[in-house]
């Protein structure tokens, strides 16, 4: 038997990028909501609640890239190219909302004040960079010769613009749920508020991607059996897949409802899971939309060959180890939390 | 993509590098001396090596943010800027970059969870286990970036399919590249030298206010301890590299020397002003007939100049030969420093001597400066390729416009210099608060998170 390992590299590739998304997704939502905070106890108290896991989450935005790198190289040579700008903006956002961590518990009055606000700003910023990345790679890349070939603000349009407030609206909500999961009293009463908030906007940004995805990218309808303004027996097998983000949203709001401090942010990954897969369904086997395909993507078989080997033995430590962490840090934030 | 935009994306790439590179330098070296500091207060339970794991470690935290968000910034811009280099290079070293993830990153970043946060939920051991595995995973990080590099600077393993593409035939070759040993010893000891001498500032800083300061006392003999071992071993170490320079590429030797003629019995440069387009060094200073000597070669050998190699391949040779004296000068002076500190501590008169104490701050930053001097050495003199003799830069770049790269590299410019300034401040405000055994006050009344000092006291461990 061989492995087909073009494909088992595409899957790890997308499990990495969601793992990444719903972990990152998270921290990067309580920086966005960091600016509803009542005080700086709140806001401190939101930070604690996720310093000691969101390097672990970053990490996963390295292997994406590394990966890409490692596994796909001529996709992550066209597209990096192709939404440099939104790239750079994302990484610059990372820096600035990344050290926020550590420096706004060494700055002064001003110099707090200032990291506090670089801590939101970027982590919106990063939001909105990667959402327009994402429309930028939905609306398809233009390649001629393995080569990006298309103008630098290709990835600006209205359509990346809605997908990058969704995506915005998404990360809320994982924020907005895991503070409910990890904070008590009074933030975790105003965490309830964003996530009926931000649900209720991830649900109808998500609706209006959707929608708006099926009459800009014919390829996509085409896919989902979209025609004419009616869907083809071609939708049947893809229709689980609007139905669990429909039941993703039904989760969130009955665990807001019947004060469940676990049940939304599983409901909040279910939507985000709907969404990932409604992409790849659009999409796939394209791994540059929709010249470049990931065969022809991939690296040589003895490279992704030695690759799996490594990811064979170290994924499931890192997935056991990561675990740990989460294990160890269990519990709600309290007073006796505390920073080293 | 054009010569403008080729030039920019080298200006971006280099300094975001070395803007990166200084964080890791101190974090490795760093990340080992605080689990030797926990090792040594789980074994003699000293409070002297608690005080001093609680101060180095707010410092860490502090450089390891910074070194972990510049490094995401580069393995996004390899595919950014570098487009034709990745595709090139990947069949080959996409696995070490990609087990540089797999075995580093996410080891770091877990337990470093554990490491900052973790005193109160996991038991002494547990949290010293936690320590050690950070400190572990810097140096597998080094390990599989320098073998990317290595391989980077001379090829081998691998052959050149005919439609031009790279594919790798011999792993082992690949990940151990003949230069590879030699410089993973020599940027590690850096790192540890790097350290050393921040550790040694800092302690000597605080006790030329107060000569009986128990921790940094400690802190100092400990530091002059590594310069007396290090600095001497690095000096063979960077000896070893440089003879494999002298072999693998010697036209980056000749750059480094100025030696623009090739034959037997070169002089040693000393210092001068190497003019690239003259083809001669103004103002030089040299000692002839020992040139060959100092690159351990026979005195009749011949010895290779830039006379040997195209014009257009040469690389800027006034950057690489003052890079070069600046690492060395530098190198010989932590050695002096060792020498001095240890025959000071022989003679029980350390405390004492105010001159040694001002020079031992004064040589704080030589290890960032050494770092990035030895770096440009090794980057620039290697050009004009990305892969020795395989891929030239004016190849690897990404089809990227002018205005793209400098708007990017403007803004990594601002981004950087507010980060790296209020970084700084913020180290240097935690040095100068010296390490305290009892709990420290706030910087203001509010906005410390809640339970700073007293959550940083480690339970006692068990006996």
């Amino acid at each position: 038997m061989t492995l087909d390992l073009p494909l088992i590299w595409a899957g790890l590739i997308a499990i990495s990028v969601l793992l990444y998304v719903l972990l990152d997704g998270f921290d990067l939502g309580v920086g966005i909501l960091f600016p509803f905070a009542r005080s700086p106890q709140d806001r401190d108290r939101m930070m604690d609640s996720i310093a000691p896991v969101w390097d672990g989450n970053e990490t996963w935005l390295v292997l994406g890239g590394g990966g890409l790198f490692a596994a796909f190289p001529l996709a992550y040579g066209v597209l990096a190219p192709a939404v440099y700008l939104p790239l750079i903006l994302m990484l610059l956002a990372l820096i600035l909302r990344g050290v926020a961590f550590e420096f706004r518990l060494h700055g002064r009055k001003r110099g707090k004040a200032f990291w506090t606000a670089a801590f939101a700003g970027g982590s919106l910023m990063a939001t909105v960079a990667q959402g327009l990345v994402l429309g930028g790679f939905i609306q398809g890349v233009t390649v001629r010769d393995g080569r990006f070939a298309g103008q630098p603000f290709d990835w600006l349009t209205p359509y990346s613009l809605l997908v990058a407030a969704g995506l915005v609206a998404g990360y809320a909500l994982l924020g907005a749920c895991w503070l409910i999961w990890k904070t008590k009293d009074e933030l975790h009463g105003d965490a309830r508020r964003w996530a009926w908030l931000a649900g209720g906007a991830t649900g109808v940004l998500l609706a209006a991607v959707s929608v708006v995805t099926l009459y800009v990218h014919p390829r996509v309808a085409a896919r989902w059996g979209f025609e004419d303004g009616g869907f083809t027996a071609d939708l049947l097998p893809f229709l689980p897949i609007p139905i669990l983000g429909a039941a993703g949203l039904l989760i969130v709001a009955e665990g807001l409802r019947r004060r469940e401090h676990g049940m939304p942010y599983a409901g909040a990954a279910l939507v985000f899971l709907s969404g990932y897969l409604g992409l790849a369904v659009g999409f796939f086997p394209a791994i540059v939309p929709y010249d470049i395909d990931f065969r022809q993507a991939a690296n040589a078989d003895n490279a992704l060959a030695l690759m799996l080997v490594g990811v064979a033995i170290m994924l499931p430590l890192i997935l056991g180890y990561t675990a740990w962490v989460y294990w160890l840090f269990r519990g709600k934030v309290g007073d006796d939390e505390g920073y080293h | 993509m054009d010569y403008d935009a080729v030039l920019l994306a080298r200006l971006q790439f280099a300094f975001t590098i070395a803007f990166h590179i200084i964080f890791p330098s101190f974090t490795i070296g760093l990340a080992s001396f605080l689990a030797v500091l926990e090792g040594l207060w789980l074994g003699t339970r000293r409070e002297v090596f608690r005080n001093l794991y609680l101060y180095w470690v707010k410092i860490f935290a502090l450089s390891f943010g910074m070194g972990v968000v510049s490094g995401v910034v580069m393995s996004y811009e390899l595919g950014a800027n570098w487009a034709e280099f990745s595709k090139a290079a990947s069949p080959v070293i996409g696995p070490l970059l990609a087990f540089e993830v797999l075995t580093a990153f996410f080891l770091e970043a877990s337990f470093l969870g554990v490491m900052l946060f973790g005193w109160k939920k996991v038991g002494p051991r547990l949290h010293f286990t936690a320590t050690v595995l950070v400190a572990v995973g810097t140096l597998i990080s080094a390990f599989w970036i320098i073998s990317a590099n290595s391989w980077m600077q001379h090829p081998t393993g691998f052959v050149i399919l005919p439609d031009g593409s790279l594919r790798a035939t011999d792993w082992m070759a690949v990940i151990f590249s003949p230069t590879f040993p030699a410089r993973l010893a020599h940027m590690s000891l850096a790192a540890y030298l790097t350290t050393a001498l921040v550790v040694g500032a800092a302690s000597a800083w605080i006790l030329l206010k107060d000569r009986a300061q128990p921790e940094s006392r400690m802190a100092l003999r400990m530091a002059i301890g590594m310069f007396a071992i290090v600095a001497p071993l690095q000096l063979f170490a960077g000896h070893e590299s440089g003879a494999l320079v002298l072999e693998h590429q010697p036209l980056k030797t000749a750059a480094i020397e100025a030696y623009w003629k090739s034959g037997p019995d070169q002089p040693q440069s000393l210092v001068g002003l190497p003019d690239r387009d003259a083809a001669k060094t103004h103002l030089e200073i040299a000692i002839p007939g020992v040139g060959n000597l100092v690159q351990g070669v026979p005195k009749d050998q011949v010895i290779q100049g830039l006379d040997a190699f195209p014009r257009e391949d040469w690389p800027v040779v006034g950057l690489v030969y003052w890079s070069f004296r600046i690492m060395v000068g530098l190198g010989l002076a932590m050695i002096g420093l060792g020498v001095w500190g240890v025959w000071l501590i022989a003679r029980r008169r350390l405390e004492e001597s105010s001159w040694f104490l001002r020079a031992a701050v004064a040589m704080g930053p030589a290890g960032f400066v050494a770092v990035i001097a030895g770096w440009i050495v090794a980057e620039v003199g290697r050009q004009p390729w990305t892969i020795y003799g395989v891929l030239r830069t004016a190849d690897s770049a990404s089809p990227v416009g002018v205005g793209q790269v400098s708007a990017s590299l403007l803004a990594f410019m601002i981004i950087y210099a507010i980060v790296f300034s209020a970084g700084a401040v913020y180290i240097l405000r935690l040095i100068a608060m010296g390490p305290a055994p009892g709990p420290e006050t706030a910087p203001d009344g509010e906005g410390r998170a809640p339970g700073t000092p007293l959550a940083a006291v480690p339970p006692e461990p068990e006996a």
